[in-house]
């Protein structure tokens, strides 16, 4: 500290201060430093570990394990995957109920006894996918060869062996590789094939009856119930109605047709106990012998799981199959988003820094602003639905799409509203990015071009937003990582769990800004917590969790390599 | 005005101004007449009155702080930027006003160029740097604007420089580079006076050089008003001289008198170096 004695009067005169001479520590400011570093490192330690969790049981959730085949001392038989192991504590009354020389070993090691999870499969069979095995009661584990592990299109992996495999009445038992997959190549494909017929085939025929009796009920309405006008429409519309009848029957029938070929092929199954069961061949997804895979096997499984994760749809209340919707839902909302909150915000700042007369107003402004960024986010949610979807989608329903009243159109939650929800949620940062870099140009810039005889629109036009340009760019990319990774309020406007059809198709008008969709971030949250078994969804949360994070991380790329062309203009080079 | 020299006091304590510029038959391009300019409550130029010929080079010293700058971003209303301006008098540009609810400020401005303290190229290529007042005026034709880029690139001798690379960044220019640009950019727009506030401030010497020889060729075609630092430049490019000093204008006559016999103390004491 500043230690002040007055000196004897000298060339200066009295009360001249004395400075010390020494630096004490906290001028220095060492343990600043210490306490800055340690936060920057314990930042970064948080972060690494968190993305070295997501990492690991990502990438690891794929990889096909072996089975196990545990006897118990009860003499219970069983097979399944190990999952993890953990040491808990037994309670009091289980360990009384023990023999003496286990009872006395567990206690002296302080009641604590070693668990593992086995992933059993055969829902069907047993009511369960999962259990946990005490250390004590296991008398042997062995690792059989000939065990297999399929996965279902329902019920979830069977784990066990293939009795026999029966071709269109032919039965095999104990068939080969070539068999068995030429037999589910063939089940699969005719499943596409009718699935084709079922969903796009039939589903048109459906949208066509459904626009059928649209058009009677919008003639009803235009020129009122009863009118002849009205009736001469109903009456073309029964028209085609009975040959779209025609076709629906003459589709029906077809897709039994290939509903019974494909039952034609299936094949027995039998769990470790030996109980049986025959299921059709088109149900097996995938199948392996996890214990005999080589390397190159064991990747070629792993690889085809992350296909099929990329690019198909969810099966088994999400716990199982793909998630491509929710990463086309995710994208799509995304884009939408950001094409609403760019002009919105650019323009507001625009105005609030370039031509609004700067006064007390615009600092409120301003305030609120910056504060509507700390507004919860299920807020602005609840104001979605409320407002967008009730009011604003409610009256779009009543004004053009009277005909399908009750039933709403764009009054309900959908990817437009959810779009519009978040990008009121990221106009802030829109906003005080905007201004920020609006600010920033030179004010020699503006002078230089108003000193030509620009008009300030001009000036704006083509010298400040060129130059302000990254630093607005770098508002919506913060914007867009915010958007992407919003989940509560997208709940409420327009996030289903499962979607029946993407936002885009071949359909006119190929977007389908009304529809509901499906979200990565709310997958990871459904998969998670809501699922049958939360277990079964665990792999998939990190696995979601990655695909999440890869998304974002890609679509910021992609904006922070725009940006910095665009920075690279201003640096002096040639470009 | 007659090159009167007096050294009547004024009311509130300050003498009148001395005038004794020099003038030619072409008659004055820029007439201020007592004009007074505030910030605010604060007043920064005291009662202005001056005549600059057309066609010669003036220049405004001073030492910091005296409104030099001030007076001559009055010229081209680059004040207008500034809150809570207010001014009084007038300023005509070739007997129009300049200020007043009915002055179309960007036809005004369109009409003299500007040149500022530190460069100020627009982060565009050279060649769109040098037609932006053309853009301004919405002219796309092509050759017409390389016509017009060639001209004041030659006009502001930067053409044998950058002829070859027209379409690089401007910002890849040096310091005198980037100088003579804005004044191409400034003469490109083809306007009657040309503004330059302290043009060599942020440059070396050499560069300084090449840009008082090019006034030297401009002020056959412009009326020039500059304003600078540097006495020498002051004497060595400029017809007639003002020294301002707090807001006020304290002599105005011929440069070569103000530098060898100013007839005032004040212009006398800034000149020889006793204060400033």
């Amino acid at each position: 500290m500043t230690d002040t004695t007055t000196s004897p009067a000298g060339k200066f005169g009295v009360g001249r201060i004395q400075r010390h001479k020494a630096s004490d520590l906290a001028s220095i400011g060492e343990p600043m430093i210490w306490a800055m570093g340690g936060s920057l490192v314990f930042g970064l330690l948080m972060i690494t570990g968190f993305l070295a969790l997501i990492f690991y049981q990502g990438f690891t959730a794929f990889w096909p394990k072996p089975i196990d085949v545990v006897t118990l001392t009860n003499g219970q038989v069983f097979a399944g995957e190990p999952l993890r192991s953990e040491s808990y504590r037994l309670p009091k009354d289980k360990i009384a109920a023990l023999p003496d020389a286990l009872r006395i070993e567990i206690e002296d090691n302080g009641n604590m006894v070693e668990r593992t999870l086995y992933r059993i499969g055969n829902y069907d069979f047993y009511g369960d996918d999962f259990k946990w095995v005490t250390a004590y009661e296991v008398a042997k584990v062995e690792e059989p060869k000939d065990l297999v592990l399929i996965e279902r299109q329902e019920w979830g992996v069977f784990i066990g062996r293939i009795v026999s495999v029966t071709l269109n009445g032919v039965t095999t038992p104990n068939p080969d590789v070539k068999t068995l997959s030429a037999g589910q190549a063939e089940a699969r494909a005719l499943r596409k094939a009718r699935i084709a017929i079922e969903r796009d085939e039939v589903g048109e025929v459906n949208r066509r009856i459904n626009g059928l009796r649209l058009k009677t009920r919008g003639a009803e309405l235009s020129y009122g119930e009863g009118s002849d006008r009205a009736k001469a429409v109903a009456a073309e519309v029964a028209n085609e109605l009975a040959a779209l009848n025609q076709d629906f029957t003459r589709l029906s029938a077809k897709a039994t047709q290939a509903r019974a070929r494909e039952a034609a092929l299936t094949v027995t199954l039998a769990e470790i106990g030996g109980e049986t069961k025959e299921m059709p061949l088109a149900n097996i997804v995938r199948y392996f012998d996890p214990n005999s895979l080589s390397l190159t096997q064991k990747i070629s499984v792993y690889l085809s799981r992350w296909w099929e994760f990329l690019s198909t749809e969810p099966r088994e209340a999400n716990t199982e199959g793909g998630v491509w919707p929710a990463i086309f839902g995710t994208l799509v909302m995304t884009v939408v988003m950001s094409l609403l909150v760019a002009p919105f915000g650019v323009m507001a700042a625009l105005y609030l820094r370039e031509y609004a007369r700067q006064g007390r107003i615009v600092s409120l402004v301003r305030i609120c602003v910056n504060n509507l960024a700390g507004v919860p986010s299920i807020v602005y949610g609840v104001f979605g639905l409320g407002f967008f979807a009730y009011v604003l989608g409610g009256n779009i329903d009543a004004l053009f799409f009277p005909e399908r009243l009750p039933n709403p159109t764009f009054g309900t939650g959908g990817l437009l509203w959810a779009s519009l929800t978040l990008a009121l949620l990221t106009v802030p940062v829109v906003i005080v990015a905007t201004e920020e870099a609006l600010a920033a140009v030179p004010r020699s810039m503006r002078e230089g071009s108003l000193a030509c005889g620009a008009s300030k629109w001009q000036t704006i036009r083509w010298i400040v937003l060129p130059r302000a340009m990254p630093g607005i760019m770098t508002g919506l990319i913060l914007a867009m990582a915010r958007g992407a990774g919003e989940v509560a309020p997208l709940m409420i406007v327009g996030v289903v769990k499962l979607a029946p059809a993407l936002p885009v198709d071949g359909i006119f008008p190929y977007m389908h800004l009304e529809r509901s969709f499906m979200h990565l971030g709310f997958h990871i949250y459904d998969v998670g917590f809501q699922s049958r078994n939360s277990e079964a969804g665990r792999s998939m949360v990190f696995v979601t969790a990655l695909v999440l994070l890869a998304l974002v991380l890609i679509m910021n790329t992609v904006s922070i390599n725009v940006r910095n062309r665009l920075k690279r203009r201003f640096a002096g080079d040639k470009f | 005005m007659s090159a009167v020299a007096s050294t009547k006091v004024t009311d509130d304590g300050y003498e009148d101004t001395v005038y004794h510029p020099v003038t030619n038959d072409s008659g004055p391009e820029i007439t201020i007449k007592d004009f007074n300019l505030w910030y605010g409550a604060a007043q920064a130029l005291y009662g202005i009155s001056m005549d600059m010929t057309k066609g010669m080079v003036t220049s405004l010293i001073g030492p910091s702080g005296c409104g030099k700058s001030t007076l001559l971003r009055s010229l081209n209303r680059m004040n207008d930027l500034i809150d809570n301006l207010s001014v009084s008098g007038e300023i005509r540009l070739s007997g129009e006003p300049l200020f007043g609810p009915q002055v179309d400020v960007i036809a005004l401005r369109k009409r003299m160029g500007m040149v500022f303290q530190k460069p100020n190229p627009f982060p565009m290529s050279i060649a769109e740097n040098v037609t932006y007042p053309l853009k301004v005026d919405g002219i796309t034709n092509k050759s017409m604007l390389a016509d017009a880029c060639e001209a004041a690139l030659k006009g502001a001798a930067l053409w044998g420089e950058v002829k070859d690379r027209l379409k690089d960044s401007a910002l890849g220019l040096s310091g005198g580079q980037q100088q003579r640009l804005c004044i191409a950019r400034a003469i490109a727009g083809n306007p009657d006076v040309l503004l330059m506030d302290e043009p060599c401030s942020a440059l070396d010497p050499i560069a300084t050089l090449r840009i008082e020889e090019l006034i030297d060729e401009l002020k056959s075609s412009y009326t020039i008003v500059i304003v600078t630092h540097n006495m020498q430049q002051a004497a060595r490019v400029s017809d007639n001289t003002a020294f301002m000093y707090l807001g006020r204008l304290i002599e105005y006559g011929a440069t070569k008198e103000i530098f060898t016999k100013p007839r005032t103390k004040r212009t006398e004491e800034y000149v020889t170096g006793r204060f400033g």
